[in-house]
């Protein structure tokens, strides 16, 4: 049955690379990734690779599977198949915060701030392993201690500039508005100093005027920090407007991978996502 | 300039605050002492009153900052008095000075209790839920039975230790330092208010400084979702484990120097009762409020204490305080500051109030 479905989908074994990426390693390297919940396989036989700077996208319909995957790509579940290469390191049996320590850092389709920090504090957490600062020296507060906390707060204030955030710093995370909780979330995941972010519906919850901005902005963090991002969501005009390839899930397969002009016209996304969608717009007409 | 900034900096400002009045407070106590002024009974309290505040403390750190609840501080106070007290017995031609031995014994007690409070974490601190709170109550209650049954001497050929009283064989003019169910005798009283007074400073910095680190944002990160915690490469378990040792070996400290304030401490004194009362300064202290911790256990410490002439009421008297103290703090900003534990406790009382409701709606 698998194997039949496999032939029958014809799933393209290239992978899109920019061009700059072409000889370079990839940033991440997924073969045949699988995981069934019981019963339920909510993943199987998923493939992607994705160059240094590439953004690249993942959509399908709800309950595809799209979390899942980035559960398995950051630890959060151990994969029931396949292997995940972060920099060409295998992840297998790492906790997430190896996995994050290899060069992935990601954001939450329910927003997981640490609502009671200020917005400033939630950038700071995500520069944890990165300021240097002993145990001992964090208790007794040595010199460099002070160093160290007064690094990471110029750091954290420029990376909070770099998505406009500047003005929210000093305020508790949980009483910002939802658009900028979820640019929160993705500026204490660059503070991991990543070499891929993965984004879970970033635009979710978002106005169109900052889904614009959005878009812009996530532009703007591959180009200034050449880094890959890889980003689920339902949005079809961010994706099709930011995504150098795109990946179409369905039950937990890959569907059809390419550019956004031949994922728009693959007939099988059409049917299983974007037909659903236009359906909609039928009936609302 | 620098000093501004620090003053304006808010949490910098209550730390300042809290040193200053642990500072002012003892100034007052010396000053009174000096002139005479103090009873002999409320001099005995002064020394355990520090004792019980960096228990306070330092089990603030756990249960307040970090969210953990720990059944068994006063267990980690046992293993510090009673190794303090040994250490002190060992040292005592070794080091003369009275000061310096009861440093030895302190460290040395806080050491002993932080490396068990390690060995305890290494299964416990791996899992989620209320294992932690399970594990600590059985460990203080086991602890309170290994010490009331350990025998340690010193006789001409060097220290003895036996769990038995058979198999310890003390030779000709060997001296107990713990018999058994006796507990320790013949103690030598080191501690000195002043001492208290360092240990307070002591307990107070550690646990502050740790706070405003890097390390005390990874903590309130964790038990703020610790998903989200992990996801930024946070070792959730390794800051459960730091956090537990520091509290342990905080408690150690403040054992061995309550353990050198009496001529004879035994072991039930370490026991499950102990552990609860340290737990109502920190609850009723405010969660997270190191101020608050230091307040409470000062407050709480002397009440029973002061009311012993009421004889059989005096408890009565204290859970009535106890109650009005609770519902005085049952703000709504006290409430955003509870922490899980007692939000465990509220949803337990909320689901079966509902439950109730619902029941009678029917
Ligand atoms: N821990 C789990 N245990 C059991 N089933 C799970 C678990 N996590 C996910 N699933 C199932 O896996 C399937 C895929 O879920 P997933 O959240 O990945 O979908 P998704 O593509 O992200 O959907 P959406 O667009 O709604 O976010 C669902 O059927 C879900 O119920
Ligand atoms: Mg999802």
């Amino acid at each position: 049955m698998n194997e039949y479905s496999k032939k029958m989908l014809k799933v393209p074994t290239y992978t899109l690379l920019r061009e700059q990426d072409k000889d370079k390693q990839p940033v991440l390297d997924v073969r045949n990734l699988g995981i069934d919940f019981g019963g339920l396989t909510a993943v199987d036989g998923f493939n992607i690779t994705i160059g240094p700077t590439e953004i690249s996208g993942l959509i399908g319909p709800n309950g595809a599977g799209k979390t899942t995957i980035f559960n398995l790509l950051t630890g959060v579940y151990q994969p029931t198949r396949g292997s995940v290469l972060i920099n060409g390191i295998d992840i297998k049996g790492m906790p997430t915060h190896k996995v994050n320590k290899l060069g992935i850092a990601r954001t939450f389709q329910n927003i997981r701030l640490f609502t009671d920090m200020t917005a400033l504090d939630n950038v700071k957490v995500g520069m944890h392993n990165g300021i240097k600062c002993s145990f001992a020296s964090s208790v007794l507060h040595l010199p460099s201690y002070y160093r160290s906390e007064k690094q990471a707060n110029e750091m954290a204030m420029e990376l909070l500039d770099f998505m406009s955030l500047t003005d929210v710093a000093d305020q508790k995370a949980g009483s910002l508005p939802y658009g900028v909780q979820r640019r929160l979330e993705i500026v204490r995941a660059l503070a991991t100093n990543p070499s891929i972010i993965l984004l879970d519906e970033p635009a979710a919850g978002m106005n169109p005027s900052e889904t614009t901005e959005l878009m812009h902005q996530i532009r703007r963090i591959r180009d200034t920090f050449q880094i890959a991002i890889f980003l689920i969501e339902h949005d079809m005009n961010l994706v099709m407007n930011v995504c150098e390839a795109i990946a179409v899930v369905n039950y937990g397969r890959i569907i059809t991978k390419g550019t956004p002009d031949e994922v728009r016209q693959n007939p099988a996304v059409i049917e299983a996502y974007l037909g659903r969608e236009e359906g909609k717009t039928d009936a609302e007409n | 300039m620098a000093m501004k900034t620090l003053l304006k900096n808010k949490t910098t400002r209550t730390n300042g605050i809290t040193y200053l009045v642990v500072i002012a407070v003892f100034a007052v106590m010396q000053v009174l002492n000096g002139a005479g002024l103090l009873g002999s009974s409320v001099k005995g309290y002064l020394v355990p009153i520090c004792v019980y505040i960096s228990l306070a403390v330092s089990l603030n750190l756990l249960v307040g900052i970090c969210g953990e609840l720990s059944l068994g501080h006063a267990g980690f106070m046992g293993i510090g008095a009673f190794s303090g007290i040994v250490i002190a017995a060992l040292l005592q031609d070794t080091i003369p000075n009275d000061v310096m031995r009861l440093l030895c014994a302190m460290v040395g007690g806080g050491i002993l209790a932080g490396v068990v409070g390690f060995l305890i974490g290494i299964p416990v601190l791996r899992l989620r839920g209320d294992y932690l709170a399970i594990v600590t109550l059985a460990f203080g209650e086991i602890m309170k039975n290994i010490v009331g049954n350990l025998y340690a001497g010193i006789d001409a050929q060097g220290f003895h230790m036996a769990i038995s009283t058979s198999k310890m064989k003390l030779g000709e003019g060997g001296k107990y330092i713990i018999n058994g169910p006796l507990g320790a005798t013949g103690v030598q009283k080191l501690a000195t208010f002043t001492m208290g007074f360092v240990l307070v400073l002591f307990t107070l910095f550690v646990v502050q400084n740790l706070v405003n680190s890097k390390e005390g944002r990874a903590i309130k990160a964790v038990r703020d979702n610790r998903i989200a915690a992990e996801s930024v490469g946070i070792n959730v378990t390794a800051f459960r484990m730091k956090a537990f040792v520091v509290s342990a070996f905080l408690a150690g400290m403040a054992g061995a120097l309550f353990g050198l304030n009496y001529s004879s401490v035994t072991a039930s004194k370490f026991n499950f009762n102990t552990s609860i009362n340290i737990l109502v300064f920190v609850v009723l202290g405010g969660m997270g409020n190191i101020l608050g911790s230091v307040i409470s256990a000062t407050v709480l410490y002397v009440l029973p204490e002061a009311m012993r002439g009421l004889q059989d009421y005096r408890m009565i008297l204290y859970a009535v305080v106890l109650i009005v103290v609770m519902l005085c703090t049952w703000s709504p900003k006290f409430k955003e500051k509870l922490s899980i534990v007692s939000e465990k406790i509220k949803s337990l009382f909320w689901g079966l109030f509902k439950k109730k409701e619902a029941g009678t709606n029917e």
